[in-house]
């Protein structure tokens, strides 16, 4: 009964061991590169389009609603990163239909890597935001006694976000595991089919974590004279269109 | 009662204490949670999709306390030191 994909080792030399965490961290990696590749190489704008196209168009900008909706503006900007995100921990889960696959999320390893990555891209986008100063000074937000808190909070989150995706991944396999060992066929079924559900949540969960805590170190507010300025040029052109729509009901 | 004994009681007894203490908590938030969001369903439909979101958002929060439970229960069965370290010691021997 092993814990994570880290006991599986295909191949060792030394210290350097190729365990089946890296092994199918890869295949996905080969899967999400050479599908999209593949897909996008004759790209169409008019009606007729593949459906591997439309399926990624789909993916895409659903995931750049999400982004925009949370509250992150320009999405655009942030699309790569939040998008990998959702969608490598999205087909590690997914790709448990395939027999004698195992997710890599399974491992604590792959979870605090993601979770790294995500507490590093925070300052990064925050500085490159709002400036080293307004960065730091955020800190200090609603008072300066509140810099201690801010800092931990700010370490214990990066923490829950690598367990809460470890520990969902690897129960759902344990439990497959275990009840494989006492029962007929048709509840590891049923139990695999709801790790899948959790895995998509998982995924979502993760990505929306990750926006809402970009969100929180990029946000900057409309300065108030700007934003009367842009309300002005929108009045001129109010009464004319209602000029025009009045006559028509007429005809 | 030697110690390699008593380790071996601690650990499942606490493994046992940690996932069924710790399961309680996080299911009663998550019942009130999802009450309060259906009844703001029922006043709000319109806003069905961003209530729905939170709501899961919420409710993952919620689970992680109960995961983290369960990987404490999890370490002491499969990965314990201390249980590793004493079987060292004893095939040592």
């Amino acid at each position: 009964m092993h814990l994570s994909p880290d006991d599986i080792i295909f191949w060792q030399h030394g210290s350097l061991k190729l365990n089946a965490t890296i092994a199918f961290t890869w295949g996905l990696m080969f899967v999400l590169a050479v599908g999209s590749k593949l897909v996008t190489r004759k790209l169409s704008t008019d009606l007729q389009r593949s459906r591997w196209q439309n399926l990624l168009e789909i993916v895409v900008t659903s995931i750049n609603e999400q982004i925009a909706e949370v509250g992150l503006r320009p999405a655009e900007k942030y699309l790569g990163f939040l998008g990998t995100l959702f969608l490598f921990v999205a087909t590690a889960s997914l790709f448990t239909i395939v027999p004698g696959y195992e997710p890599p999320t399974g491992s604590l390893s792959t979870t605090a890597a993601l979770a790294i990555c995500v507490f590093v891209a925070v300052p990064l986008f925050g500085v490159e935001d709002r400036g080293l100063g307004g960065y730091l000074r955020a800190y200090l937000k609603p008072t300066f006694i509140m810099l201690p808190f801010n800092i931990i909070s700010e370490l214990s989150r990066t923490l829950a976000l690598a367990v809460r995706l470890f520990g969902n991944m690897m129960s759902g396999t344990m439990i497959l595991a275990i009840l494989l060992t006492i029962t007929p066929f048709i509840f590891p079924i049923a139990m695999s089919a709801l790790g899948l559900l959790t895995g998509m949540v998982q995924a979502y969960i993760f990505f929306v974590l990750a926006t809402v805590y970009i969100a929180a170190a990029t946000r900057t507010r409309k300065p108030e004279p700007e934003a009367k300025a842009e309300r002005k040029p929108e009045a001129p052109a109010g009464p004319k269109p209602e000029g025009k729509i009045a006559p028509k009901p007429e005809d | 009662m030697d110690s390699m004994t008593l380790i071996a009681i601690a650990s499942i007894v606490t493994a046992g204490l940690t996932i069924a203490l710790g399961s309680i908590g996080p299911a009663l938030g998550e019942g009130r949670a999802v009450a309060t969001a259906l009844s703001s369903l029922a006043q709000q439909p319109d806003a069905a999709t961003t209530i729905t979101r939170t709501l899961f958002v919420g409710l993952a929060m919620i689970e992680s306390i109960a995961i983290y439970c369960f990987v404490v229960s999890m370490i002491l069965i499969f990965a314990n030191p201390f249980w590793n370290h004493v079987i060292a010691g004893a095939a040592g021997k």
